[in-house]
């Protein structure tokens, strides 16, 4: 704990100095990217020590504010959710030194100041342990994070980004209100010690608005719309950290809230089982539409909570079936993908990124070639592309196994969850293949095959403190991969603390042998690679093998713009699911006899927001007019509301 | 000696798969009323192939060169967790199938950049092709093997195809029927054969597969011929194991009839092959969604059981 205090006091140490030195933005950068760094080093530290030792520890300070305590909470659970937060920070703030390295110099202080601040207020949101101190956090977590969504604001795409995300999230934030309310008994701090599960209908009241509240940070569908806009509009350091690790709150805060709520009805689990599923498919398929890198990855940050809500919803219907073996191996699966979905986003995010600032564009029908140019970032793109595929030998692979041998055993002979068990299945089945396509779509047209526009003429590598900071992430990757069973030891301690200390024996008991074959089927693989690879070069040895250009079917004079882009890559899957991707293209009608200049472009409309915000939005604003004349204007008016409302306040209390 | 005998499976079929491809071609060769090329053709073609000089393209790079490799070596592991003859495979855990179906895809997604890095139209449009299909036919395939999973209570491929009995079948013939035909289409459609797609044109602008590995040459050709050939193994294994539930315990008895069975497999591969047309491309989903319908009626039919 000791330790954790530490790094969040040198955190908003470097956030304090860094907006000190807004004049001069490389003192600024320094003390930012120092802070950031050295926090990491402590942070890591503490929480691998509990995880491993299962160790729990506690401060409580009095804090003279109403129903409020500074009380924290270090326990196996937090641990695991600080992991993410302080690898991807302390990656983010050594690529950010390089990524914001002599753009926008004004701005650095204050850039610098909202990353630490940020990294400060997800450490804080672990760790509380009180409400009042929770929503403190949350809060300035969303303001330093809108704040970085805003730091490009001359573009008017992120000025409507950072409005979306400040509203959805004051929504959250209402909504978590609520539910901490309906958990707290009256009277007293709003300690997280004190909390009861309600009776009656209040428990569902209680879930549901958790449901909502987190959800919209989680960014599952229907309640995903602002996360496509605001990630790719924050500088992409800060893109990796709000789609790897700040999403990630989200899970937290429920998988927290739902242990207030023990037991639970069996149709919380298929609820939430249900909206993971919706949000794996839909998320994936509207990414397969994108044609720009940031968007695509953050499309597919919804179907990665998807995945993880699909391992949350089968566990919670099997602890209600009293199957806590089955439950055992989905919640670790769920905990398991969460942490490695930080790992693969905050990669990708960051080769995004290298590409943008080195090309100024991400749209992937203007790039191409680029392996040639940037080889080391192509190979890190590709690694997290092979990963997010959920291919062995990678991290993905590990946790979409547990997901997946979850789902096969809820179909086993004795299960009653044999339908949620085949739906798990057919979704893992179907989000794995289309999340692969969607893959090599993006790292296909941006690093493969030829240019497609001028953009990539002066394209060259990112520099060493970005490709440093992607190699953290890529040993996390390996690293997850080729030792699962690893991860055996803190996903039990972390099943402890959600499910009583009766649920770890069951995920060793179950999910040993299988780790330890993925551990041993990975290190086969890559032997196997290794091997392949030098058998072809022995079968090569002492021959020159020839170079001419592709083979093009006997067609003489092939050109780059020949190539099959993105959205022919895709065309055909889009096509089939039009429905519910709804791609409109653009073409004009030929008028001449012979037409000059011809375009054609195409875009993904959003659904959810067109047909389900847009009209909500529409019909609350034609209500806020109704009471337009309440608005006069004048300041003795609102004078006068304030006074009538603490009157009435004071009436009703008396 | 024991401990060898799930070794012999894997090497039988290391050796024995370049084999299929022959067997299919002689079926359509005899029913087209031709001699046909011989049986041990791929053979010679891998043979030949190791020893030439591969030529590359001056805009691909080394995924170009490690793609045929990746295939390869997922598909090599993948066979050391396919069951061979009743008999447990060397490498078989709970949720090994996960594992198989992800090298699957793993073979699959080298395979796409590969041809992705040419640049080539026509390499795209079969990658993109390659991509499109598996989005139909993984989930069939894994709803049928949970299916599997739901009769035998087992969910290693090891356990379900060990556990699948004579009784299985007197019990549940209706089922099992139906997630052989399921497991026949996905295998067709996995294997780029006729409906789905056609082995035999190179240069159709209907090809899937084939038209992806237009670019590679020599060492890489045989590398990615040869992974086709173990894919169609692996998915004839399995079929033949659905088929054969009998297992008299004689070793020599039980691995001739399976490699009878295999090789039936093929032969009706090429009898499909001989009897009907591709389908127009646009018709693909649709075969493979029908596949997928009888997976999960076949579920539906054993829950109801």
């Amino acid at each position: 704990m000791l330790l954790l205090l530490l790094s969040l006091g040198l955190l908003l140490a470097g956030s304090a100095l860094a907006v000190l030195f807004f004049r001069r933005p490389a003192a600024a950068r320094a003390a930012g990217v120092a802070a950031a760094l050295l926090a990491s080093v402590c942070g890591l530290a503490a929480s691998l020590q509990t995880l491993f030792s299962g160790g729990f520890s506690s401060l409580s300070l009095p804090w003279p504010v109403p129903m409020a305590s500074f009380s924290l909470v270090l326990d196996p659970l937090a641990a695991f959710f600080l992991i993410p937060i302080f690898l991807l920070t302390g990656a983010g703030a050594l690529y950010g030194a390089g990524y914001l390295d002599g753009n926008a110099r004004e701005r650095a202080g204050l850039a610098w100041g909202a990353f630490d601040l940020l990294s400060a207020s997800m450490t804080l949101v672990v760790l509380s342990a009180n409400a009042v101190l929770f929503m403190t956090a949350w809060e300035l977590m969303a303001l330093s994070s809108f704040l970085l969504v805003l730091f490009d604001h001359e573009r008017p795409q992120a000025r409507k980004a950072g409005y979306l995300y400040l509203v959805t999230g004051a929504a959250g934030a209402l909504a978590l209100l609520l539910a901490f309310s309906l958990l707290s008994p009256s009277g007293g701090p709003m300690d997280f010690a004190r909390f009861a599960r309600p009776g009656g209908a209040a428990a569902a009241a209680a879930f549901l608005a958790a449901l909502c509240g987190f959800g919209l940070k989680a960014g599952f569908i229907p309640l995903h719309v602002w996360l496509p806009e605001a990630h790719p509009a924050a500088p992409s350091h800060v893109s990796a950290v709000m789609s790897g690790v700040m999403i990630k709150m989200g899970i937290y805060g429920l998988l927290r809230v739902l242990g207030f709520l023990l037991p639970w009805p069996a149709w919380w689990g298929g609820l939430i089982l249900a909206f993971g599923a919706v949000s794996a498919l839909g998320g994936v398929l509207f990414a397969l539409a994108q044609h720009e890198l940031k968007r695509l990855l953050a499309y597919s940050s919804v179907e990665n909570m998807g995945l993880i809500l699909m391992g949350l919803g089968l566990g919670m219907l099997a602890v209600s079936d009293g199957d806590y073996a089955l439950a055992a191996l989905s919640f670790s699966g769920a905990l398991l993908h969460a942490l490695n979905h930080s790992l693969f986003k905050g990669l990708l995010f960051m080769g995004a990124g290298s590409v943008i600032k080195s090309t100024g564009t991400g749209e992937l029908e203007a790039l191409g070639g680029l392996s040639k140019k940037m080889p080391v970032t192509a190979s890190y793109f590709l690694l997290g592309s092979a990963a997010i595929s959920g291919l062995p030998p990678f991290n993905g692979f590990v946790s979409e196994l547990l997901l997946g041998l979850a789902g096969l055993l809820a179909l086993g002979p004795r299960s009653r969850l044999a339908p949620w068990g085949a739906v798990v299945i057919v979704s893992l089945a179907a989000v794995g293949t289309l999340a692969a396509a969607c893959f090599v779509k993006a790292s296909g047209s941006v690093f493969l095959g030829l240019p497609r526009s001028r953009r990539t003429d002066g394209a060259r590598e990112a520099g060493r403190p970005m490709l440093a900071a992607m190699a953290v992430p890529a040993a996390g990757i390996a690293l997850v991969g080729l030792f699962p069973s690893a991860a055996l030891r803190p996903l039990s301690a972390v099943l402890g603390s959600i499910l009583g200390p009766g649920a770890a024996g069951f995920l060793s008991a179950y999910a040993s042998v299988p780790l330890a074959c993925a551990g041993a089927a990975a290190a086969g693989l890559a032997a196997l690679l290794l091997a392949l690879w030098t058998a072809r070069a022995l079968l090569l040895r002492g021959r020159k093998p020839g170079a001419g250009p592709t083979w093009d079917c006997g067609y003489a004079e092939p050109t780059p713009r020949m190539q099959y882009g993105a959205s022919s890559f895709s065309q055909p899957l889009t096509d089939l699911f039009q429905p519910v991707i709804r791609v409109i293209g653009r073409y004009p009608r030929i008028q001449e006899y012979f037409p000059s200049g011809a375009s054609f472009s195409t875009e993904a409309q959003p659904l959810v927001y067109n047909t389900l915000y847009t009209p909500a939005a529409r019909r609350i604003r034609g209500l806020a007019y109704r009471f337009s004349w309440l608005q006069q204007g004048r300041l003795q008016f609102y004078i006068m509301y304030i006074a009538a409302a603490l009157i009435g306040l004071l009436l009703w209390k008396l | 000696m024991e401990t060898l005998r799930p070794l012999s499976g894997l090497l039988a079929a290391l050796l024995l798969a370049p084999l299929l491809p022959g067997v299919a071609n002689k079926v359509k060769a005899f029913f087209g009323g031709r001699k046909g090329q011989p049986v041990l053709q791929l053979y010679y073609d891998l043979a030949k192939l190791l020893r030439k000089t591969p030529v590359y393209s001056v805009t691909s790079t080394w995924i170009f060169k490690a793609g045929p490799a990746v295939g390869l070596g997922a598909l090599l592991l993948a066979l050391t967790a396919t069951p061979f003859a009743g008999r447990s495979a060397p490498l078989a855990f709970d949720g090994d199938l996960m594992l198989v179906v992800y090298l699957l895809g793993l073979a699959r997604f080298a395979t796409v950049l590969a041809a992705l890095d040419t640049g080539s139209a026509f390499e795209g449009m079969g990658a993109s092709r390659e991509a499109q299909f598996a989005v139909f036919a993984e989930p069939a395939f894994m709803l049928g093997l949970g299916a599997l999973a739901c009769i035998t209570g087992s969910v290693s491929l090891s356990g379900i195809f060990g556990a699948l009995t004579v009784a299985t079948w007197a019990a549940a013939a209706p089922v099992l029927l139906l997630l052989t035909a399921a497991f026949f289409v996905v295998m067709l459609a996995e294997n780029s054969r006729v409906p789905a797609d056609d082995p035999n044109t190179h240069l159709e602008l209907t090809m899937i597969h084939e038209v992806m590995v237009l670019d590679h040459s020599g060492p890489d050709l045989a590398f990615i011929l040869y992974g086709a050939s173990l894919k169609l193994w692996f998915f004839a294994a399995l079929i033949a194991c659905m088929v054969l539930p009998r297992h008299s315990g004689a070793w020599a008895t039980d691995t001739g009839l399976f490699l009878l069975a295999v090789i039936g497999v093929a032969a009706a591969v090429g009898a499909v092959e001989s009897a009907m047309a591709r389908l127009r491309l646009l018709k693909v989903p649709y075969l493979l969604i029908t596949a997928f319908a009888f997976s999960a009626l076949a579920l539906i039919l054993q829950l109801a059981r």
